[in-house]
């Protein structure tokens, strides 16, 4: 990876969390439960990068069976993830 | 790679962007969590379409193995259980995140025989180091929230300075492994490091502190993320990762205020050891003891009444029974409110969904700091399983192994009835003054016994 690209990705890093720090702080106390599950959730983009891995042909490379293990780990945190947040947003009833 | 895949992973960003935002308010939370699920099927699908279409069915069968546990999970799992799943997926994330990370380093090194340049390969070392610690720390406050190894927190001498060596020792594996990439021992060496790590870092931390440390968690399972990300050169898992990992630090923050301990005061393990001295020098509570039929016309006779739930009224399974109690009451005309701690449950915001699952109205969970002054012109108080959240004495005693932590001022109100199963202590294993106190009566008990036996004789008041 070149420098410059670098600095690139380090920008989207620290204004995403400067953003982050923004939102995240506005969410009130009630939530935070659905909150942390529901981030959860999204730190399971590893995803992306497990499929990627996935992509080596043949089965005889130690690098595809681990993005295949790290696609089923990261399957379960994304939809068990949202699917929880869900079902605790849905309980939240104003009478 | 081509613009309309980099689009689709901006098009996702904004979406778990706004699907954040959602959540600020109970009203669109749900469409939030629904609009950052969109966001994560578009960046799946933008990277679905640029693998090998002999691949597909390998992915295809990953994700309905995965799906299929996740669901088994989501569906499952009781509201009390929820902090421990929590932890556990928040270590799937960082296993995760260590596998791509190894399985992107073996096949430029092993498989391609590829140069690795410095600001990969130490990306690299991160989203193992991270990852690995995520994964154990995460699996060892798995068990202990479920009590499947002990809450209290297990210490030995040496324990830091053998993390900190341990520390080192990862540096210096990385920086072999940068130097000799074509030698894997050196990344496997870290990988062990880091789950070893993260059994160490969690097993000194008490029960008590979990809160914290599933915060924690989460913020590094977003960092592990972020690092893979760089390893990848993907902005949409450096944004995703970011958003999560300031997320976890803010959640963080909030429980180590709400306990008034520094950050590193809980890290550091062992909170609690010293409660057996601390409790033989205290002097002696004389508490008064209530029946449920004079209980129940003390409820009749008041026109307000808040309810302060703690994780005991979770244990002994007493929403419901609750629920039945403030509906009677708000029958009967008296105000009800509840009164919700940070720390009440095990996980931030924990109550408030256990309180919701037994269908009580969101707008009645009132916060700490918003409710903290009523408590004065209230008329009945009613302690439900809580203990040091209520305790007088991290107000007015510096001795208090308690003292500064914010507490709700219960014993402001006219008169506190604390239900309590015995005269057993909190977790932080100290003396309750309150329960000494003139306006406090204890009624003891089993919760859900106690308040169902209540509810039947107020109807007959």
């Amino acid at each position: 990876m070149s420098v410059e690209i670098f600095i690139l990705l380090l920008y989207a890093l620290v204004l995403a969390s400067y953003l982050g720090f923004e939102l995240i702080a506005k969410v009130p106390p009630t939530l935070h439960t659905p909150l942390m599950s529901g981030s959860n959730a999204i730190s399971g983009i590893t995803i992306v990068g497990a499929i990627l891995a996935c992509n080596a042909l043949g089965y005889s490379g130690v690098s595809k069976w681990l993005g295949m293990f790290a696609l089923i780990i990261a399957t379960i945190n994304v939809v068990g993830g949202y699917a929880v947040t869900d079902r605790m947003l849905k309980m939240f009833k104003k009478k | 790679m081509n613009i309309f895949i980099q689009v689709a992973y901006l098009i996702a960003s904004v979406l778990f962007i706004l699907g954040i935002k959602m959540l600020n308010r109970t009203k669109t939370a749900r469409k939030g969590n629904m609009v950052s699920a969109l966001g994560m099927f578009i960046a799946i699908l933008a990277t679905v379409i640029q693998v090998e279409a002999i691949t597909l069915i390998d992915i295809f069968i990953c994700v309905i193995i995965g799906s299929g546990i996740g669901l088994l999970f989501a569906y499952k799992v009781k509201m009390t259980q929820i902090p421990e799943m929590v932890a556990l997926f928040n270590g799937f994330g960082g296993l995760a995140s260590l596998a791509v990370a190894l399985s992107d380093f073996w096949l430029n090194t092993q498989e391609y025989q590829r140069e690795v340049d410095y600001i990969t390969g130490t990306s690299v070392a991160l989203g193992i180091f991270i990852g690995g610690v995520t994964f154990t720390g995460s699996v060892i406050a798995f068990l202990k929230l479920n009590g499947k190894i002990s809450g209290g927190p297990i210490t030995f001498t040496g324990q830091h300075l053998l993390n900190l060596l341990l520390l080192i020792a990862a540096i210096v594996v990385s920086v072999f492994a940068l130097i000799i990439p074509a030698d894997p021992m050196y990344i496997l060496i870290l990988s062990a490091i880091a789950l070893l790590l993260g059994v160490l870092t969690v097993i000194p931390i008490g029960g008590a502190d979990m809160p914290v440390v599933i915060s924690l968690l989460n913020s590094y399972s977003g960092m592990a993320a972020c690092a893979t990300g760089f390893v990848l050169n993907n902005n949409v898992l450096i944004v995703s990762g970011a958003l999560v990992g300031a997320s976890g630090i803010i959640l963080t923050q909030i429980m180590c205020k709400a306990m008034n301990r520094s950050l590193a005061n809980v890290l550091l393990g062992g909170f609690g050891q010293t409660s057996a001295s601390i409790s033989a020098d205290g002097t002696e509570v004389t508490v008064k003891e209530v029946g449920v039929e004079e209980a129940a016309q003390i409820f009749d006779s008041v026109s307000s009444l808040i309810v302060v739930p703690g994780y005991g009224m979770a244990v002994a399974q007493a929403q419901h029974a609750i629920r039945e109690l403030s509906e009677l009451c708000e029958k009967r005309n008296i105000e009800v409110r509840f009164a919700i701690h940070p720390v009440a449950g095990r996980m931030p915001g924990h109550m408030n969904v256990l309180l919701a699952e037994a269908n009580i109205s969101y707008d009645k969970l009132i916060e700490m700091d918003e409710i903290n002054d009523d408590f004065g012109n209230t008329d009945l108080v009613f302690v439900v399983g809580a203990n040091d959240v209520v305790n007088p004495a991290a107000r007015t005693n510096p001795n208090s192994p308690i003292f500064g932590m914010p507490v709700l001022n219960v014993d402001k109100a006219r008169t506190v009835i604390v239900s309590k199963r015995s005269m057993g202590k909190g977790y932080a294993g100290i003396e309750n003054e309150l329960f000494g106190y003139d306006n406090c009566l204890m009624l003891f008990g089993d919760a859900k016994q106690t308040i169902t036996k209540l509810v039947t004789e107020l109807k007959e008041l």
